[in-house]
């Protein structure tokens, strides 16, 4: 299954990622995206996914396997 | 050449010449099967992670690594192993470099230390070697001074390093051995797990194997420290009782209270247990432990616990290589959430949050280091939660020394 992967070294937390994609990710109190479970994609999923890998200012989103 | 018997094997030559060397150890055999040897030897890796020697060999030598690092970064301050076998071994760590560089088609070899000092010794050994080496067979090894920093061995980090760069971790979508060092797949064995697969090649696995437990077959060094008389580098065998490596430290000033089994982001085993744990995976694990790179800090009655540890982990906070936010912002606030614990009459509630903060850092991460420091931490309060208890009436465990 695919997976969402976050590059924490480029992420800044903008939050775009866990407005997207709230079934995954929640925001710390830093606006850093918390994973609520593992970042497996479902196909329900992938495409909402597809929208927060291109909204991301800093390009700290890919989608593996 | 008779193999070395008992559990002293790596620090055997008389010297560090080449010559005394191969007096004790004899030539080199680059003619063998080194996966097959080491499935059946069953070498663990001496980094700390303790993954075997032989599947991350195989995949490398099927992938075909560009390049192999003999990693002697040990940024770890409670270890001192790596640069003792650097020091004092160099031959059997460039040995096996040359070997896992055979093995896997490596035309390019690094071995990376954080001592100006060491390496320079070791690029003189090297053009020793270099000299007797029929040329075709000839491998470019370089030398390469890390930064002395906890993060400095992670292998990210040192393919960083040896690009001439930061030596800080990269994010690891794309893992090292699929693209490292100049986008080319790239092998990093720590310098002891070399050294032995230099004396595997040699000796064979069945001697490897002939002490140490089943599972984890051999040798390996331990740094020991902390309130001990006499703090150094131990080699013992795999399974060894943790009291024998503290009587090799010369044993403790004052008491056992604790010990913390495989460094800073290792695990506490409490005084209690101690005399009962042996230094393997099995006995280890119910304490959180491993014995990773082989660290033991011994901490005496009369210290406190609690406040050594807040110290280790506002250490850790410090190491942070400020790339990665739940790591930059979490882990002070993590060490800080453990250091109130030390304060006298703290709401034993405190510990929640120290406990939510480990949550929030693991992880979350390019690196281990997050992690490494919530394991730590957890362990803390394990360890000691009477320790907890007493601070929370005003009071503390530790008795002063007399």
């Amino acid at each position: 299954m695919p997976r969402l992967h976050i590059d924490w070294t480029r992420c800044d937390g903008h939050g775009l990622c866990a407005e997207l994609l709230p079934e995954l990710l929640g925001r710390d109190e830093w606006g850093y995206p918390l994973p609520r479970a593992a970042l497996d994609l479902d196909v329900r999923l992938l495409e909402h996914a597809e929208h927060a890998v291109d909204a991301c200012p800093l390009l700290a989103l890919k989608i593996i396997g | 050449m008779s193999p070395p018997t008992g559990a002293r094997r790596l620090l055997l030559a008389e010297d560090t010449s080449l010559a005394a060397h191969l007096e004790r150890y004899g030539p080199l055999t680059t003619r063998v099967d080194l996966v097959r040897l080491l499935e059946h030897a069953g070498l663990t890796g001496h980094g700390g992670a303790g993954f075997p020697a032989a599947t991350k060999l195989r995949g490398a030598a099927s992938r075909g690594a560009g390049v192999v690092i003999a990693n002697g970064a040990e940024g770890e301050p409670a270890s001192a192993k790596d640069r003792a076998l650097l020091q004092h071994a160099p031959h059997l760590v460039l040995d096996g470099l040359l070997l896992a560089a055979r093995a896997t088609g490596a035309r390019s070899a690094y071995v990376a230390t954080p001592s100006p000092r060491t390496a320079e010794a070791l690029r003189e050994q090297l053009a020793l070697r270099e000299q007797l080496t029929v040329r075709r067979d000839r491998l470019r090894t370089e030398v390469v001074v890390v930064e002395d920093r906890f993060i400095s061995g992670e292998e990210s980090a040192l393919v960083n390093a040896v690009e001439g760069r930061p030596g800080i971790p990269r994010d690891r979508a794309v893992p090292v051995f699929e693209r490292g060092v100049r986008r080319q797949p790239t092998l990093v064995h720590n310098v002891e797990t070399l050294a032995h697969l230099a004396l595997i090649a040699r000796f064979g696995s069945e001697w490897f194997r002939s002490v140490g437990t089943r599972e984890q077959p051999g040798t390996f060094l331990a740094t020991v420290s902390g309130d001990v008389a006499a703090p150094g580098v131990h080699e013992v065998e795999h399974g060894a009782p943790l009291p024998q490596l503290i009587d090799a430290a010369g044993g403790p000033t004052s008491g056992v209270q604790a010990v913390l089994v495989g460094g800073f982001h290792g695990a506490w085993v409490p005084g209690a247990s101690v005399p009962s744990t042996t230094m393997s995976s099995s006995s280890l694990a119910p304490h959180g432990a491993s014995v990773g790179a082989g660290v033991v800090l011994v901490l005496g009655y009369d210290r406190c616990g609690l406040r050594e540890s807040a110290g280790i982990a506002s250490y850790l906070a410090g190491q942070s290589a400020r790339q990665c936010g739940p790591c930059v912002l979490g882990l002070p606030r993590l060490a800080e959430s453990l250091a109130r614990l030390v304060h006298p009459g703290v709401d034993p509630g405190s510990v929640d949050e120290v406990v939510r903060m480990t949550a929030l850092v693991r992880g979350r991460g390019a690196c281990a280091h997050p992690d490494g420091t919530a394991r730590f931490v957890i362990s803390t309060l394990r360890a000691f939660s009477d320790d907890i208890a007493a601070h929370g009436r005003g009071g503390c465990r530790a008795t002063p020394a007399h």
